[in-house]
């Protein structure tokens, strides 16, 4: 493995300014540890190295005519969710077969104004929808991390699990994301990497292929919480095209590192504490609190009461909204169509050969709960319980908690293909069960890495913040990251 | 939805069965696009006639992670029209999907507003007759609510032998879609309401009308009862684009409706379609069929949110409204209410009515644009806008009968001049000899002319005054009309010693 592509983003943007590294050295470092490990990670589902590298050199002109941005130069992988002129964009479906988009998404069109450089099309679970990546039309990622003395393949989480694990195994020196019910935070736990969320809003989601449009926020994923600060303020925008992003400015994120939890209060909410959490993911709990109280914080319990409806009620939201947001797919204007008698034969042909099982489980779910008689009890009660888990939240933070901290995952990563889970989906969901909240509720949540489990697997505490509040979020999730430290896997592959 | 019966059932309007009298009951939506130059969540033009799929963008055609933007302007014509329809303004409203697939539906579903319209209930007043003492009856009908929403593209299917092509530059164009309560009794009553709202929403410039190209389609539904007895099973006649073809549809509806219900059987809840060329409705699907459209606030746009002074601020630049403008046509102008009414039937007869009568008699400019330009224009089988005449050239015509210098004859010839030939009428007045004899001398030799050659005449006329009149055509006659008819008048009776 190159040295050049251990360096954070933070790192190489100093080299790249101190002119000690060009863009086109550092991008075709990430390009050969790409074409060496993807075939067994399975990362990436396209790479575009011509792309990149032409990217590079432009970057590196920049850097030489004095007009370097704020990720210039910077390497990136990008998720098949996001739209990208002309490459590849499927949101990882066979239905969306060779869909080269014409128009760029904001997110990462304000990365390539920044000056970042696209390595290529991340690996995600199908639409969006998965905790383990296994959904993807592509196959499934490999977690770059291993259980010690074990061969056995882990996946990555998902829904962003190319970007996670392109990104602890240094693929791409930072990846963007998203996330629904905890599609950035869950694989950021799983892989030993930092994911925010940020408050609904903060990032345009113009371009970015729709699962759950209430739900949907974009965001990165980073080797540690400075470049996720980075990466997250040029991601951000307030966006004329996308009607529920926010008009606040776009704060400077890196400013609040280093910044100090001196006095502020950390809520730990009772609720959080599930039946059957292994003794090592509390464990890692009371460590986090621990180190947040001896950076000065004060830890206080707290009770966000309508946490366990949180999941059940997402299981109504997220597939209603998804069932209608991929009606678009339908095999009439681009994608996969398998012809039929007539429009319906179409229709059905389409649908049944280009949507995965899981895929179609939640428009089924989605469209169910939506319908004539259902609506009230379903959907309609659903969205009563989003405004008290909402409630829940203003209650605390009104009590003047300045920030929440939790577990991310009730587990470590898992191996590919589990069987238990694999039988029954509601486990696969219950991975989801402490981000998911943060989602109903809109507001920013960041994983950061806390240690390891006793198998040697990479573990991640959740901080959840106010609304628009991420400032807080890097400024405690960096105490943690230094208490902490940093996790690596060893290069198996 | 509890549904009032506004009114009171009325024989002149039952339509008599074999078992007795019924009573039709209809209710219409009426799809109005709104006049905006772009749709209603995308920059694409709205513009008429374009070459296929020309009017799309990456929004209208659902590309993935699209999203819609609300135009403004659509949401000012929608809060226009409810002003125009006296209508509750609904301050916060929301947009909702309307699922089901189409292939010219690219999002599979359809932004509109459900449970929660822009505007809410309103009224309108149509006027039905005349009747035959020559009357007209005001019928006040109330408005349940208007809502906007996206039109969808155009299939055809007669473009490829085996395939059909979709047509995006309608989707996503804006429509207001403007439901009356169920207040119609007659298919006269229902083409009177159509017409009186595509006049108001040409007033407001909200909808341009024009039902061939589309602009106005109506959801027509009819339901027949025992006159004042319940309410019937009602069926919905689907996108009729005329009003004559309204009108045709219920009267068929009806009678098919009553011709069931009296051989003892009962009315299907279903949708149908009505045939201009056979004049017929016929079932489209049953209730059975109906689809479930899966309404849920759309999750893509916040609730539409504005406030009063939004409100008041298009309020208080609204146009004039047909209603107003007829009551200041009497009150002010001294119209009746018989001109004033076919005055303001149309926007554009009004606005050229206006101006032709700017500063004159309104009165005699009404008669003039009544019975001359709009009876000549019909003839022509000519709409206003054809009108080869103009209003300055019309109260040109007025101002000269005004003057004296043409009588209302000679009027009527340079009419017919300008209308064939153009010009300015005064000119045409000097140019071609049309003034008006007023001098009293050369009036006085024709009338002796006219008494030396009739001495018969002369005679009668001291027994009986009122053949003064034949003698004054005479007049006229010889002096080829040109001749001031008061004056003519008044000599004739002096000479003939008729007393005033």
């Amino acid at each position: 493995m190159s040295e050049l592509t251990k360096l954070t983003i933070a790192e190489a943007r100093e080299k790249l300014r101190a002119r000690e590294v060009t863009s086109e050295e550092l991008t075709n470092a990430y390009i050969d540890a790409i074409e060496a490990a993807n075939p067994t990670l399975n990362a990436y589902v396209t790479v575009t190295s011509e792309k990149a590298r032409d990217m590079a050199r432009r970057s590196d002109a920049r850097y030489a005519a004095g007009e370097a941005g704020a990720l210039e130069g910077i390497p990136l992988g990008i998720k098949d969710l996001f739209a990208t002129e002309g490459v590849h964009t499927q949101a990882c479906s066979h239905i969306l077969d060779h869909f080269e988009p014409r128009y760029e998404s904001t997110v990462t069109q304000n990365l390539w104004d920044d000056g970042a450089v696209m390595l290529g099309k991340l690996n995600m679970d199908e639409f969006a929808m998965g905790s383990s990546n296994e959904t993807s039309y592509y196959g499934p990622v490999t977690n770059p991390w291993r259980v010690e003395g074990s061969n056995r393949n882990l996946v990555p989480g998902g829904s962003s699990g190319g970007s996670a694990a392109s990104v602890a195994a240094m693929l791409c020196a930072g990846a963007t994301a998203t996330d629904t019910g905890g599609s950035i935070r869950q694989p950021a736990a799983f892989t030993g990497t930092v994911g925010i969320k940020p408050t609904y809003g903060r990032c345009s989601r113009w371009g970015i292929v729709a699962f759950a449009s209430s739900l949907d926020q974009a965001g990165p994923i980073t080797r540690d919480v400075r470049d996720a600060a980075i990466m997250l303020k040029s991601m951000a925008s307030s966006d004329p095209k996308d009607t529920t992003s926010t008009d606040r400015e776009v704060p400077d994120y890196e400013a609040a590192i280093g910044r100090s939890v001196k006095g502020m209060k950390i809520g730990i909410p009772r609720e959080y504490r599930v039946d059957g959490m292994p003794g090592e993911i509390d464990g890692l709990w009371q460590k986090g609190i621990d180190w947040l109280r001896d950076a000065g914080a004060e830890i206080v319990d707290i009770s966000l009461p309508h946490t366990k409806y949180a999941l059940p009620a997402y299981y109504i939201v997220a597939p209603a909204e998804a069932s209608s947001n991929l009606a678009r797919y339908d095999g009439v204007r681009y994608g996969l169509r398998h012809n039929g008698k007539d429009i319906l034969d179409m229709y059905e042909k389409t649908r049944a050969d280009g949507f995965g099982a899981e895929v179609k489980r939640r428009i089924m779910i989605g469209t169910y709960v939506l319908s004539a008689g259902y609506y009230d009890a379903y959907y309609l009660k659903a969205q009563k319980v989003r405004t008290l888990i909402k409630r829940d939240f203003e209650t605390v933070f009104a009590d003047g908690v300045d920030a929440i901290l939790t577990p991310a995952t009730p587990s470590a990563a898992f191996e590919i293909g589990d069987a238990e889970m694999a039988a029954d989906p509601v486990k696969m969901y219950l991975n989801d069960i402490f981000t998911v909240t943060v989602n109903m509720a809109g507001l920013p949540g960041i994983a950061v890495p806390a240690g390891l489990s006793e198998s040697g697997l990479p573990l991640g505490l959740q901080l959840i913040g106010r609304p628009f509040d991420e400032e807080t979020l890097f400024a405690t999730a960096n105490v943690v990251e230094q208490a902490a430290g940093r996790f690596t896997p060893k290069r198996w592959w | 939805m509890t549904i009032v019966d506004t009114r009171t059932p009325e024989p002149k309007r039952f339509i008599p069965g074999a078992t007795g009298d019924w009573e039709i009951v209809i209710g219409l939506e009426v799809h109005a696009q709104v006049t905006s130059k772009s749709k209603l969540f995308s920059g694409a033009s709205t513009e008429f006639g374009k070459a296929p799929n020309a009017n799309v963008s990456l929004v209208d055609a659902a590309m993935p992670g699209m999203l819609p933007v609300i135009n403004e302007e659509c949401v000012k014509q929608a809060v226009r029209t409810g002003l125009g329809l006296k209508a509750q303004i609904n301050k916060r409203s929301i947009f909702d999907r309307k699922n089901y697939f189409y292939p010219d539906l690219p999002q599979g579903y359809q932004i509109s507003q459900y449970k929660d319209p822009i505007v809410g209930e309103g009224k309108i007043v149509i006027s039905v007759g005349p009747d035959r003492k020559g009357n007209f009856e005001d019928i006040e009908i109330g408005i349940e609510r208007l809502h906007l929403e996206q039109d969808a593209g155009k299939s055809m299917h007669d473009q490829h032998p085996t395939m059909s092509y979709v047509d995006l530059n309608r989707s996503g164009v804006a429509l207001m879609e403007i439901v009356s309560k169920p207040d119609l009794r007659s298919a006269d009553e229902a083409k009177a309401y159509l017409t009186k709202l595509r006049t108001i929403l040409r007033y407001l410039g909200t909808c341009d009308g024009n039902m061939d190209e589309g602009s106005m389609r109506a959801d027509v539904n009819v339901s027949v009862r025992q006159p004042g007895g319940a309410f019937g099973t009602r069926c919905e006649i689907k996108n009729v684009n005329s009003i004559r073809f309204v009108g045709q549809a219920i009267e068929f509806e009806a009678r098919r409706q009553i011709a069931i219900l009296e051989q003892g059987g009962t009315i299907d809840q279903e949708t149908r379609l009505f045939d201009p060329s056979k004049g017929e409705t016929r079932s489209m699907r049953s209730k059975e069929d109906a689809h479930d459209y899966r309404y849920f606030p759309d999750p893509d746009l916040l609730p539409l949110e504005f406030d009063d002074a939004f409100v008041a601020d298009l309020a208080a630049h609204l146009p004039e409204l047909p209603d107003d403008k007829k009551n200041r046509l009497i009150g002010d102008l001294g119209l009746s209410a018989y001109d004033a009414s076919i005055l303001v039937s149309d926007k554009a007869i009004a606005d050229y009515f206006e101006k032709a009568a700017a500063g004159r008699d309104g009165k005699m400019v009404a008669n003039w644009v009544i019975n001359d330009l709009l009876g000549a224009l019909n003839k022509n089988g000519q709409g206003i806008e054809e009108t080869p005449i103009s209003p300055a050239q019309l109260g040109a015509i007025v101002d000269l009968i005004k003057e004296g210098t043409i009588s209302g004859k000679i009027a009527k010839d340079l009419f017919e001049i300008v209308w064939n030939e153009g010009g300015d009428p005064s000119e045409l007045v000097e140019t071609r000899g049309l003034k008006q004899v007023t001098d009293t001398g050369a009036i006085e030799g024709a009338v002796d002319e006219v008494i030396a050659a009739n001495p018969d005449k002369v005679e009668q006329a001291k027994a009986k005054p009122a053949l003064a009149g034949w003698f004054v055509g005479q007049v006229m006659k010889a002096t080829g009309g040109k001749a001031n008819p008061q004056a003519v008048n008044a000599l004739v009776k002096t000479k003939l010693g008729i007393e005033e």
